[in-house]
């Protein structure tokens, strides 16, 4: 089975702190370090294992600058066969729709079986699954916490709705799945696997090459634009406790104890 | 002069002349062994290199003291006493043994040497060691079978009973002094029915009693006697032989080895191949052990080597707070597997992944590197470097547990397993009085001293107050010092533990960089993990100390005096972190540094101070691992303290005052017990002029 995953270089939020810049158009990003995208971790496993069952091939593909070279290589390291980089001046500030018609035409350079994206990105708004399903007029599924292949043409796929129920489905191959954490435990990527894929050529491919036309891509092919960033102001029965961890501690036992939530 | 009876070398057995049988009987014997042995070679040719012939006079003087010796037996009295009159009755009949063998072919044969009074002496000898031999061996059988003291149980998960093998053993040791009583007694007991003068007959041994019961018996019966029980113990002789190497008895043969070729140098941990260089570790195809041939032909040695006597697993942390971790089943389970892998008869079977198959994820994961395992065997099995090994084998497969994930990924991008930013890790000094100013080394300060401050007391709200203390001691006690500030990484210290070698290199290359930079002449740090890896998992940076010791220093010089104590009523108890103690035989600076306050009381815990701390749970990324356990590590410590009368807990770590706060805190023994750092209780106590 030909698998392609969809991966995204985000600025982890557990290893920075996130601040909004003096304009109030986006956050601090000088200190930041980043890495790949948590739910694209898992669909990246996913791919693995089930390319390790049934056979065929996984390639990772990332819509970014240079650096998000860094993540695919990562993801490589982990076991993908194969990282294709789509990057171009053009595709700079694209939305979702945007990402979705790069991503689109690179699908339709391969010939792949099935698409992984992961439900949502850590700096995103989890549009990119479904868009490029509906490009590709390919069957999608979002939230997928578990995929059985059945055959050549068919998977069985599992979501997770609300109240912690869940959904079997079964789906006709080629389609898309956006995938949930919590599917598999994503292996561990040492330095050591990282360095054994240093060398390892990665094609960039540019819009030219997806022959897509400059202006239906990036910020000027954008439906949408970002107004404003804030962080949202406190509303009535809103706190932050401040103080040492101890103290902070201490008045969230006497809140709860007089509110009732503990005895 | 005529012989009373007829010797086993001159003797027929069934018309057939008995020499036959006394050299076909050593002949098989031998040859059975050395197939048995050569079979138990195969796998550590195999293994992966491990040098050990290094500072051979070291290790020589440590396998006379350890080995022969018998140094660590008594640890375990009752236990080490049986095993140390048993083990110098081996030793004193080995020369009996041989001799045995000899008089089935050559009648009347001494061993050279051994023909005049040497010789009267040591048979003199042999016949209280005999005696003695067979009183122990009764009071083990007594033991094994009657007290089953409980470290010798075996958990259903790891099979069943071993006792009959040690009972089998012990019956066979019986059978072995017995029959040379029986062979001499009847000997004797003949010689004086026909008035000849008897060999010396030690009053009370087993053949002086053998001798006079006999005496009663008619020749005859005495002759088939002293062939027969000649015969036995050729045959329970040879049978015992080829039975060492079958099981835990193996160690009768290797233990000697196994001690003369003991890891030398505590604290360190084995390279990830010996022989290949930083450089070369990317050449290398696999990192760590994943299957058995992995291992270095020395510890393949180890689990040949293990007596099963479970004094490791009994000082286990991990194993007493019910962790699936047991340093003893380690031992055994791999010994089995290699025994069943190159089988006495038959094909070996295919390699197999250890983990999964003979070993399970989360019991390599469980262990604390505490090295109290170490710190017991008798043996000197080593338990750490196999650890790590196969962590190592396990980070390679990317088989890591999702909660050390995310720390080793914070490590690698921020220097720190918390994800905090790198130009915050110098914030902790912010809280230092205003006048108070600590120096960043490197481009625009300069001090003799650094302290290597690492990223816990860096970062963690509470021992921040421990770096702040030992700023203020190292400032009073008059040392010029600075700290490395962003520029300091984590010191990778359990990093390299938890078997993520490249990215410990990287940090301890980061860091070597930005120590020379500094131009800082020594460094002192108050983390025992730190200073274990500055000292001895780096190399070319200058010297390094703990704080215990520079607080002595201190003390002595008379750079700093210190009020009395406080709190006269509290009563102190010094918890050995494993990392300054086992580690690093730094017992009694942090004791004497406490002592040094007027009018403290501290108390030992007793039966689990020193050597034989108890682990409070672990530092570092253990901090992040979520164990399979009934109850904390922690927990048990603080029981401990309780127990011994205490009500403050003094530890020397940054991790063990996380650990035993915790624990008093879900103990229920707050107001109860309290844990203070030694630095923080030192700079509380002296005086500022």
């Amino acid at each position: 089975m030909e698998i392609l995953v969809c991966i995204k270089r985000v600025p982890d939020p557990s290893e920075n702190e996130i601040e909004v810049n003096k304009d109030g158009t986006d956050i601090e990003r000088d200190d930041f370090v980043y890495s790949v995208n948590e739910w694209d971790n898992y669909a990246v496993e996913e791919a693995i294992q089930i390319r390790d069952k049934v056979g065929g091939s996984v390639t990772v593909v990332s819509v970014g600058d240079e650096e998000a070279e860094e993540v695919v290589r990562r993801e490589m390291a982990m076991g993908a066969d194969k990282g294709i980089l789509l990057s171009d001046d053009a595709f700079e500030g694209s939305d979702g729709k945007g990402i979705a018609a790069i991503l689109t035409a690179e699908v339709k350079k391969g010939n792949y079986d099935l698409i992984l994206t992961g439900a949502q990105a850590d700096d995103g708004a989890g549009q990119v699954g479904g868009m490029l399903a509906a490009m590709l007029d390919w069957p999608f599924a979002s939230l997928v916490n578990f995929i059985e292949v059945l055959d050549d043409n068919k998977i069985k796929v599992g979501r997770e709705i609300a109240g912690g129920n869940q959904e079997m489905y079964e789906m006709d191959l080629p389609c898309v799945l956006s995938i949930q954490t919590g599917i598999n435990e994503p292996r561990y990527v040492s330095i050591r696997g990282i360095r054994k894929v240093a060398s390892l050529e990665i094609p960039v491919h540019t819009a030219g090459d997806l022959g897509i036309s400059p202006k239906s891509v990036g910020k000027a092919g954008a439906k949408t634009k970002c107004l404003d960033y804030f962080v949202p102001e406190l509303g009535d029965g809103a706190r932050i406790l401040e103080g040492s961890t101890d103290e902070i501690i201490d008045e969230l036992i006497e809140l709860l104890r007089a509110k009732g939530g503990i005895k | 002069m005529e012989a009373a009876l007829i010797s086993p070398a001159k003797a027929t057995v069934f018309g057939i002349p008995a020499v036959i049988f006394s050299l076909i009987i050593p002949l098989v014997g031998v040859g059975i062994f050395t197939y048995i042995i050569a079979l138990r070679l195969k796998p550590m040719v195999k293994g992966s290199p491990d040098p050990r012939l290094n500072r051979p006079a070291d290790r020589f003087f440590k396998m006379i003291k350890y080995a022969v010796g018998q140094y660590r037996h008594p640890r375990y009295m009752d236990a080490g006493i049986i095993h140390i009159i048993i083990f110098s009755g081996f030793v004193i009949l080995s020369l009996r043994s041989i001799t045995l063998v000899m008089l089935g072919l050559s009648s009347g044969y001494v061993l050279p040497g051994m023909s005049g009074t040497s010789g009267q002496i040591y048979l003199v000898l042999k016949d209280f060691a005999e005696t003695f031999v067979l009183f122990a061996c009764l009071v083990a059988l007594y033991r094994r079978i009657i007290v089953k003291p409980q470290r010798y149980a075996v958990p259903a998960k790891y099979g069943k009973e071993h006792t009959w093998e040690a009972v089998l053993v012990l019956l066979l040791i019986i059978g072995l002094v017995t029959c040379d009583m029986f062979f001499e007694g009847s000997q004797a007991g003949a010689e004086i029915q026909k008035g000849f003068k008897t060999k010396i007959l030690v009053p009370m041994s087993g053949t002086w009693f053998a001798a006079h019961i006999l005496s009663f018996l008619p020749v005859d019966t005495l002759q088939d006697l002293h062939v027969g029980a000649y015969f036995s113990h050729e045959l329970i002789f040879f049978f015992f032989l080829c039975f060492l190497p079958l099981g835990k008895h193996f160690h009768v043969i290797t233990s000697l080895p196994n001690v003369f070729f003991m890891k030398l140098d505590k604290g360190t941990v084995k390279p990830v191949k010996w022989g290949v260089e930083d450089e070369g570790l990317d050449e290398l195809e696999s990192f760590g052990v994943k299957k058995f041939e992995d291992f270095t032909w020395k510890h393949m040695l180890d689990f040949y080597s293990c007596a099963d006597c479970g004094r490791c697993s009994d000082n286990c942390p991990a194993h007493a707070v019910g962790r699936p971790l047991s340093p003893r089943f380690i031992s055994i389970k791999c010994r089995d597997y290699s025994f069943k892998k190159y089988p006495l008869t038959g094909m070996s079977e295919n390699d197999r992944f250890l983990i999964g198959n003979v070993l399970e994820e989360d019991e390599i994961w469980s262990c604390t590197t505490c090295g109290a395992c170490e710190q017991e065997c008798p043996l000197f099995i080593e338990y750490i470097d196999k650890i790590v090994d196969l962590r190592r084998g396990l980070v390679d497969e990317g088989m890591v547990p999702q909660s050390l994930q995310k720390p080793l990924r914070a490590i690698e991008k921020r220097g720190n397993p918390y994800g905090k930013m790198e130009k915050k890790r110098a914030d902790w000094t912010k809280d230092l009085p205003v006048d108070f100013n600590v120096k960043i080394l490197g481009k625009k300060g300069a001090a003799d001293t650094l302290y290597f401050v690492d990223s816990v007391t860096s970062y963690d709200d509470r021992i921040q107050e421990i770096g702040r203390a030992a700023a203020r001691f190292l400032d009073a006690a008059g040392i010029d010092f600075g700290i490395l500030g962003p520029a300091e990484r984590d010191s990778g210290h359990e990093v390299k533990r938890f078997g993520e070698e490249m990215l410990f290199q990287d940090l301890r290359d980061r860091n070597t960089d930005a120590i020379l930079n500094s131009g800082a002449k020594n460094i002192v740090t108050a983390d025992p993990h730190t200073f274990n890896a500055l000292k001895n998992d780096y190399k070319g940076i200058p010297p390094v100390e703990h704080i215990s010791r520079t607080i002595i220093k201190a003390v002595t010089w008379g750079n700093i005096r210190f009020k009395p104590v406080e709190d006269p009523g509290k009563i102190y108890t010094y918890h050995d972190p494993c990392y300054l103690g086992r580690h690093n035989n730094l017992y009694d600076d942090p004791r004497n540094a406490i002592d040094a306050i007027p009018g403290i009381k501290r108390i030992e815990m007793e039966g689990h101070c020193r050597d034989r701390s108890f682990c409070c749970g672990g530092g570092g990324l253990m901090l992040f691992y979520e164990p399979i356990e009934e109850k904390r590590m922690g927990q048990v410590r603080v029981e401990m303290a309780k127990q011994a009368g205490a009500n403050v807990m003094v530890t020397a770590c940054p991790f063990c005052m996380l650990n035993i706060e915790d624990a008093i805190k879900t103990s229920g023994l707050e107001g109860e017990m309290e844990a203070i750092d030694l630095i923080e209780l030192i700079e509380r106590h002296m005086i500022i002029d």
